[in-house]
């Protein structure tokens, strides 16, 4: 309440905080209620464990969802998995939802695919929600206006065994991007120029919720690419308020709410978005208008530039601790300061992951493809975020533009993202990644991760070095 | 968790930003359904580098991890600090954390110390210069003391934490005194919410 005794303006993410606090004590954080919590393979063996050392069941197997992507192959899922200690992991996973009778969508389920794109799919994420998972880009959910943040381990036994979790009030932040985006600038080039403009600490304690006409314009994939990548912000989440465009998204989805019920939640979802007047803690502003397609050359997402761009010099950085990393990078990455982006050339192409792993995606990345061919020599994979997501792009005839172009056209799961499956880069390989984390190894040890959006990765595996769609005209 | 209260001893200066959890564990490690013995993954890339600190003879033994600003980016993956406590470190000090990772490191009674800038930077300047320097870090005080350096600093903490890191108290537990709120909160859950099942 404010001063004069009206109620004092809130914005989206506090709103959903306060309807799902439980307790609340001064000195205590806030125990929020847990309205969806998502499992998979990797998280949650350890969970189930202390579950089972302590005697205790799950609250609410009903709010659980669990599926297998992290290890799954993405090659032969009608044959047992290779890696025996991923197969063990995957089996754990499933007999431990059958013992606490939690709903699991194991390889080759119809259902099945990555965490954060089944969640949306399936209409198990609706706007106003407080959504977990024991995954960093749990973020992705925000996109739908819900509250929605990535927890480790311990977190997830906590919230198996009471659906709440204790959690410290965030400060709030808005990024306001404004302006059309030019023709090839895509959600991926929005949220790699946010990142490249606050860096990788830049969200750091707080929740971003993603304002501005650029934004109200993008489709719900490409709300879900924005939001998924404010972890690499160090934002603690990403949120978008829910519009028309998420309600004709949602509408109709398997577990999306029906007729009465469905007007109810229209009615509450409709006054979830942050009041006029409501104060953010940190406002930060983009030119849409301005932004071009984005390409990494370092070693995580803040380091980042336009394609037509070069590779930085590490002295340019006024910082120590930048100047440092920006040079280690280099080393790492095999890179010369002053190297036009379009001048490097990949040896690898990946489109998938939770970041780019969508339908829209797929269509972006074809439209491009359609009647070119792969660069000679280079290895290009596509691995759709899902079954569902999958089965639509073939009902589109979308797998046989990527196969014609020389693509490989995969099975579901995280595949190379983070390379815990056979798709993996070798020592010195250099990809093209829709994904998410250009780190050290992430997309196997000692290779070079270049982050990019599907456009980008497509036109790129066809000229064989960074390139746009226009670059092929 | 086991209560952590003063922790002295030597430091590992490990002087590099934004090491993200891929670098403390690497993926090919989260493969394991146990929650012990991640030691051995620690910094594994890291470590097949010979002159890699932590392979340096005078620096075996520590336990405490001096680092750059923003340790823990990245990954949610609590196998990070289960890799970190195994191998034997009880205190983390850096200017920035990770906001997941720090989390992690209170729900297993891993100190994150949070530091100043400048206190940090002097920090990392001293144990590289003499590896055998002793700290004294004090969680009830929220101090951080090396006397031979004749280097102070402090980190913050709110109550709650410190508590529960000075007693080794389970979140669990703590959250179930508040059972009641937990049923009557229930009972009043929109119509329209969905469940897994069906």
């Amino acid at each position: 309440m404010a001063a004069d005794g009206s109620e004092s303006p809130l914005t989206l993410s506090e709103k959903v905080w306060d309807r799902h606090v439980v307790h609340s004590a001064a000195g205590e954080p806030d125990i929020l209620f847990i309205d969806l919590h998502l499992i998979h393979e990797v998280t949650s063996p350890q969970a189930f464990d202390g579950l089972r050392l302590a005697g205790r069941s799950v609250r609410h197997p009903e709010l659980t969802v669990a599926t297998a992507d992290h290890n799954v192959p993405t090659t032969d899922i009608d044959k047992p998995v290779a890696d025996p200690v991923s197969a063990r992991q995957l089996e754990v996973l499933t007999a431990n939802c059958t013992e606490f009778g939690i709903t699991c969508y194991p390889m080759g389920n119809a259902n099945q695919g990555i965490v954060h794109i089944i969640g949306p799919e399936l209409g198990l994420t609706l706007p106003g929600m407080t959504v977990v998972c024991g995954d960093s880009h749990t973020s992705t959910h925000g996109a739908f206006g819900a509250l929605a943040f990535g927890i480790g381990t311990s977190e997830v036994e906590h919230v198996l065994a009471t659906q709440t979790l204790p959690q410290t009030r965030p400060e709030t932040m808005s990024v306001e991007v404004e302006g059309d985006l030019p023709a090839g600038v895509t959600a991926k080039d929005i949220v790699l120029a946010v990142i490249g403009v606050i860096g990788t600490a830049g969200g750091s304690g707080h929740v971003i919720e993603y304002r501005g006409s650029a934004i109200r314009a993008l489709s719900m994939e490409g709300r879900m690419t924005v939001c998924n990548m404010s972890i690499e912000a160090g934002a603690r989440a990403g949120m978008v308020a829910p519009d028309d465009t998420t309600f004709a998204y949602v509408e109709g989805r398997p577990h999306a709410p029906k007729a009465a019920q469905w007007e109810k939640a229209l009615e509450d979802w409709r006054t979830l978005g942050t009041d006029v007047g409501a104060q953010f803690a940190k406002t930060v502003t983009l030119d849409a208008s301005a932004l071009r397609p984005h390409v990494t050359w370092g070693t995580n997402p803040g380091q980042v530039v336009a394609i037509d761009g070069t590779v930085p010099d590490p002295d340019s950085f006024a910082e120590e601790g930048a100047r440092e990393a920006a040079a280690r990078a280099l080393q790492y990455m095999d890179l010369r300061a002053g190297t036009p982006l379009r001048d490097i050339s990949v040896d690898t192409v990946f489109i998938g992951s939770c970041t780019n792993g969508r339908i829209e995606d797929l269509r972006s990345a074809a439209t491009v493809l359609r009647g070119r061919q792969v660069r000679s020599g280079l290895r290009a994979l596509v691995v759709p975020g899902s079954h569902r997501v999958k089965a639509q792009a073939e009902a589109e005839g979308l797998d046989k533009v990527f196969t014609a172009a020389g693509f490989d056209w995969r099975e579901p799961g995280c595949s190379m993202c983070l390379a815990m499956n056979p798709d993996k880069l070798a020592v010195g390989e250099r990809c093209a990644s829709t994904s998410n984390r250009n780190f050290e190894g992430r997309q196997g040890r000692g290779g070079r991760t270049h982050l990019v959006s599907p456009a980008v990765a497509a036109a790129t595996a066809v000229a064989g070095h960074f390139a746009t769609p226009e670059d092929l005209l | 968790m086991k209560p952590l209260h003063v922790v002295t001893g030597r430091a590992v200066p490990l002087d590099r930003t934004d090491v993200d959890t891929d670098q403390i564990i690497p993926s090919d490690w989260l493969k394991r359904v146990e929650r012990t013995g991640f030691g051995a993954g620690l910094f594994s890339e890291w470590r097949d580098d010979r002159n890699f600190i932590l392979n340096q003879t005078e620096f075996i033994g520590a336990t405490i991890l001096v680092a750059g600003p923003n340790f823990g980016t990245g990954s949610s993956r609590e196998h990070a600090v289960w890799a970190l406590m195994d191998y034997g470190f009880e205190v983390i000090i850096s200017p920035r954390f990770g906001d997941i990772f720090r989390n992690n490191c209170t729900k297993q009674g891993l100190l994150p110390a949070q530091v100043d800038p400048d206190f940090g930077r002097a920090l990392l300047d001293s144990v590289l210069k003499d590896p055998s320097l002793e700290l004294t870090v004090d969680v009830a005080r929220g101090t951080i003391e090396v006397p031979a350096a004749g280097l102070t600093g402090t980190f913050p903490l709110d109550e709650f934490t410190r508590e529960r890191l000075l007693n080794g108290w389970d979140d669990i537990g703590l959250t179930l005194r508040y059972e009641s709120s937990i049923g009557e909160y229930e009972t009043h859950r929109a119509s329209w919410l969905p469940v897994t099942t069906g």
